[in-house]
């Protein structure tokens, strides 16, 4: 299942915090809420207090254009905030400023394109909004005679990211999300590691089936889950499908009715009068796109064009912003970008897939793994040597260079390359004779060099050997 | 202060027949060297004091004291006023003749059987009265304006973007400004010079150069182009208003001025769109008061939806709920282009044509209120009537212009007032005006 053909069409809307500000996106009060005692971090503006009135934080703004930038996005000259009506004990004001699209409303960004491995995404529209307060119960939801709000979260600054359907898979979609999420750390406004800063709800139909749309999906693994649980849902109740808002359930990690979906009607739109439009002049749009760092699609352009990478492993390394700064560290110790590329995109990261660990927490320094390749480039060892010491280290946790070490101490003790090319010419002389005379034929003899060293020789200083004594 | 205590006691005994107070203050030593130092002043109860109750005229907010000042508070108490009390007004500043008050209505020092207009009527009043020198109001569609020409004192509405928001319970957010109200045009320009004052936590502040409002009203008014729309004289305009106007204004032209009738065709539609838009915004505006923080809490619920409907339904008077489920129809799916779209264009229509007239005019001169201050309940049981009380007042609001009512005549003792506007920012002009008008009918200043 999964692909193109099965007329999946797959739309996303991230949440991002704008977690490098230091201030809520309409007062002064701090946006470090995490682990800070609950209703500590207010003021009259994010309590919604009677007359009190939101003024924009200019560097939310500024993230925001920044954000819409990196995703190829036209940034709006004039847009402006709308309240989204709805009571609910999380919102102080019952109302959410936000940007809306239609009614005269204009989002701060839109029209963007995101590249991924698996095709392109566009990008309907970034919006800034505020973030509610949070709920908790004592307790599970279900039994909790009491709910608590804290109201610490209230105002921090958000953008919304929404796609078009142009997601064709659950792994599309975490592909999408991934690259997303790399953009957004390399410009350095959100910080993704941190619990909640990047959110996801799906929306998924299945040919002309009705619009599902998914919410409360806590991380970006949960949003693939999610999706490949929805399709077979859908693919098997498909004529009894209709438009409705389901919540994934993870620890079940089931997909349940929420409500049926009612639209934008209940929200009552309209312009915000306490903030008056932003207008933004050319000149700062450029002068912030001049500031953007290098972003993932230039990386990638460098690493395939100017280090010569393949592009699937290009696309690999550039996926993680996190990923792709350890691979160009190795290289500033040891430039061997095709062995080092391919260890970390394949062998590092197909370990820590299977064994759900994050790149963060993987313990081989950069100058370690740059060291093991530099052993393969002195013919110290082979390169298939140093992938087992590689994988190794990984699983045992060992420590590379003792590993690289006795390695190399074992392989100059435990033979004599000339001895075996000896042994080796005696045993196979109608090859030896075959190689002089055809040098392809000279493969086999390497082959049993190699075996005879247990594939600890270099290969081609054996083939280099050979090739003087064959002549 | 013990001859100010005196005198406190007596205003508190004589608000015991015009309830122009919901609240009063404990007095304290003020600033003595301010520009209001030892003057007293009352505040319209919308406007938030910190640890002095504001209950927008409301049960919803009856024990909720705010725990800051309204940016035009500080700025008063550094000038030296002092605060005697919260004035009463329609509730959520929304009506026009105070009678929608949770602490009863306000009763007119002219005649205690009539209106003394609104929302601000508790401030008014306290002028009228004698019960302060000076006191603040807010103008959402009229609100200053209406009092003042129902007292017989004077008002002012300024330019939207003049005067900080920052601490005004919200109304309509986009038509609404806090403004003064003080007996002459002079105290009005004083008071106006003190709370004008730049707030960078009011986004839709302006920071224009500060201008010293009475130095500015001797000016002459010889050549100044007056215009004179004729539908501010409609149907519904009582003929002693219109005379007492008219009369005003021949002796404006006799002074030098230039004065000529015009028609602004799209005021015909600015009532419908005032009520559209302000109900819409107070819809969303008075969504916070659930009770949940702070105001009325009406006990223990099964959830949080009813917990808030109870609240609200006990919280709220039935103009303020009146107002809310019409701005909710208007916001809402099917029927938002219909009104409130509507609403927003007619309202740029009357922005511009107000700008054309501007152009070649200094001031626009009308009635302020069509009538004569009404009875006590008179129009409770009429809506309609009452909003139409408005129809020459709400323009300005959503035009955002200055606008002033001073007082221009009587009968039988009951006041009328002038409504003098002008362009964005040109207070001065108005207020120049005004004071010639006071001199005409040989009003002293101080």
């Amino acid at each position: 299942m999964n692909n193109v053909s099965d007329g999946v069409k797959i739309g996303l809307e991230i949440h991002c915090q704008l977690t490098a500000l230091n201030t809520k996106m309409f007062c002064n009060c701090s946006s470090d809420y995490r682990g800070k005692s609950p209703n500590t971090l207010l003021c009259t503006v994010c309590t919604g207090l009677p007359g009190a009135l939101p003024v924009l934080n200019k560097r939310a703004l500024e993230a925001a254009i920044k954000i819409g930038l990196a995703l190829n996005c036209k940034i709006s000259s004039n847009s402006n905030f709308f309240r989204k009506n709805y009571f609910y004990p999380d919102s102080p004001k019952n109302y959410q400023i936000t940007q809306y699209d239609k009614a005269g409303g204009v989002a701060i960004a839109n029209d963007g394109i995101v590249e991924t491995n698996l095709g392109k995404v566009r990008i309907t529209r970034i919006q800034m909004e505020e973030d509610p307060g949070k709920l908790q119960y004592e307790g599970s939801i279900t039994t909790s005679s009491n709910t608590l709000i804290d109201y610490n979260r209230a105002g921090i600054s958000l953008v919304e990211i929404v796609t078009e359907p142009d997601i064709v898979s659950p792994k599309h979609a975490r592909e999408f999300l991934n690259t997303i999420q790399s953009i957004v750390e390399t410009i350095g406004e959100c910080d993704s590691k941190l619990d909640g800063s990047m959110r996801a709800d799906a929306n998924v139909s299945i040919s002309d089936g009705r619009r599902v749309e998914i919410k409360n999906i806590s991380s970006f693994k949960e949003v693939e889950r999610a999706l490949n649980f929805e399709i077979t849902r859908q693919k098997t109740i498909q004529a009894a499908s209709k438009m409705e808002t389901r919540h994934w359930d993870d620890v079940r990690r089931v997909t349940v009715t929420l409500r049926v979906k009612e639209g934008e009607e209940g929200y009552r739109y309209f312009p915000d009068p306490d903030l008056p439009p932003m207008i933004i002049s050319d000149n700062y749009i450029d002068e912030l796109l001049e500031s953007l760092p290098e972003l993932p699609d230039k990386r990638f352009q460098r690493f395939t064009q100017e280090i010569k990478l393949s592009e699937e492993i290009a696309r690999i390394l550039i996926r993680n912003k996190i990923v792709a700064d350890y691979f160009e560290e190795t290289l500033s110790y040891e430039f061997n970008p095709k062995l080092l590329s391919g260890w970390i995109a394949t062998d590092v990261m197909g370990y820590l897939n299977r064994n759900n660990i994050e790149f963060v927490d993987m313990p081989i320094k950069p100058e370690i793994l740059a060291l093991l390749s530099k052993s393969v480039s002195d013919s110290k060892i082979n390169d298939s040597t140093a992938k087992s010491i590689l994988l190794k280290s990984l699983s045992s946790g060992d420590n590379i260079k003792d590993l690289l070490k006795s390695e190399i101490d074992n392989s100059s003790t435990s033979y004599d390359l000339q001895n075996i090319i000896d042994t080796v010419f005696e045993n196979n002389s109608k090859a030896v004779e075959d190689a002089k005379k055809d040098p392809q034929a000279i493969h086999f003899l390497i082959g049993q060099v190699m075996k005879a060293t247990e594939g600890r020789a270099n290969h081609s200083e054996v083939k280099k050997i050979l090739e003087e004594r064959l002549i | 202060m013990s001859i100010l205590s005196n005198k406190f006691e007596e205003i508190k005994e004589k608000n015991k027949s015009i309830n122009a107070y919901i609240t009063f203050s404990k007095l304290t030593d003020s600033n003595s060297n301010g520009k209001l130092s030892g003057k007293t002043i009352a505040i319209k109860d919308t406007i938030s004091t910190a640890g002095l109750r504001t209950t927008c005229a409301s049960k919803m907010l009856e024990n909720y004291i705010p725990p800051y000042d309204a940016h035009v508070i500080s700025l008063l108490k550094k000038q030296g006023v002092i605060i005697l009390g919260k004035a009463n007004c329609d509730e959520f500043a929304m009506g026009s003749s105070t009678e929608h008050s949770a602490y009863g209505a306000t009763h007119n020092p002219h005649d205690l059987e009539r209106v003394p207009g609104g929302s601000s009527g508790g401030s008014a009043a306290a002028i009228a009265g004698n019960l302060a020198d000076f006191a603040l109001g807010s103008d959402t569609g009229g609100s200053i304006r209406c009092p003042a020409s129902f007292c017989g004192i004077v008002g002012l509405k300024p330019t939207y973007g003049l005067v900080s928001r920052y601490g005004l319970i919200a109304y309509g957010n986009s038509l609404e400004q806090i403004g003064p109200m003080a007996k002459t045009v002079y105290d009005c320009a004083l008071l106006l010079e003190c709370i004008s004052d730049y707030d960078n936590r009011d986004a839709t502040c302006v920071n224009n150069k500060k201008i010293n409002y009475t130095e500015h009203l001797n000016d002459d008014i010889s050549g100044l182009k007056v215009a004179v729309p004729r539908e501010f004289f409609g149907s519904g305009t009582d003929p002693v208003v219109k005379k007492s106007v008219w009369d005003t204004i021949n002796k404006i032209e006799s002074e030098g001025a230039i004065v000529e009738e015009i028609n602004i065709e799209s005021i015909k539609y600015s009532l419908a769109a005032y009520y559209i838009l302000a109900m819409s915004e107070a819809s969303s505006n008075l969504a916070r008061f659930d009770g949940l923080r702070y105001g009325l809490h009406s006990g223990k619920s099964k959830d949080w939806n009813e917990l808030f409907s109870n609240n609200r339904k006990s919280g709220f008077g039935f103009e303020v709920k009146r107002r809310i489920m019409l701005g909710t129809f208007a916001l809402s799916s099917g029927y938002f282009d219909e009104y409130y779209i509507k609403a927003q264009k007619v309202r740029s229509l009357i922005t511009n044509d107000f700008k054309k007239i501007f152009n070649k005019f200094d001031v626009i001169a009308g009635p302020t209120m069509p009538t004569l201050p009404f009875k006590l309940g008179e129009k409770l049981t009429d809506p309609l009537s009452m909003y139409m009380s408005d129809i020459d007042t709400v323009s300005a609001n959503l035009a955002g212009i200055p606008s002033i009512s001073i007082p221009c005549g009587s009968s039988n003792s009951l006041p009328i007032g002038i409504q003098l506007m002008s362009s964005h920012f040109d207070e001065k002009t108005i207020l120049n005006l005004g004071n010639k008008i006071e001199q005409i009918r040989g009003i002293k200043n101080e």
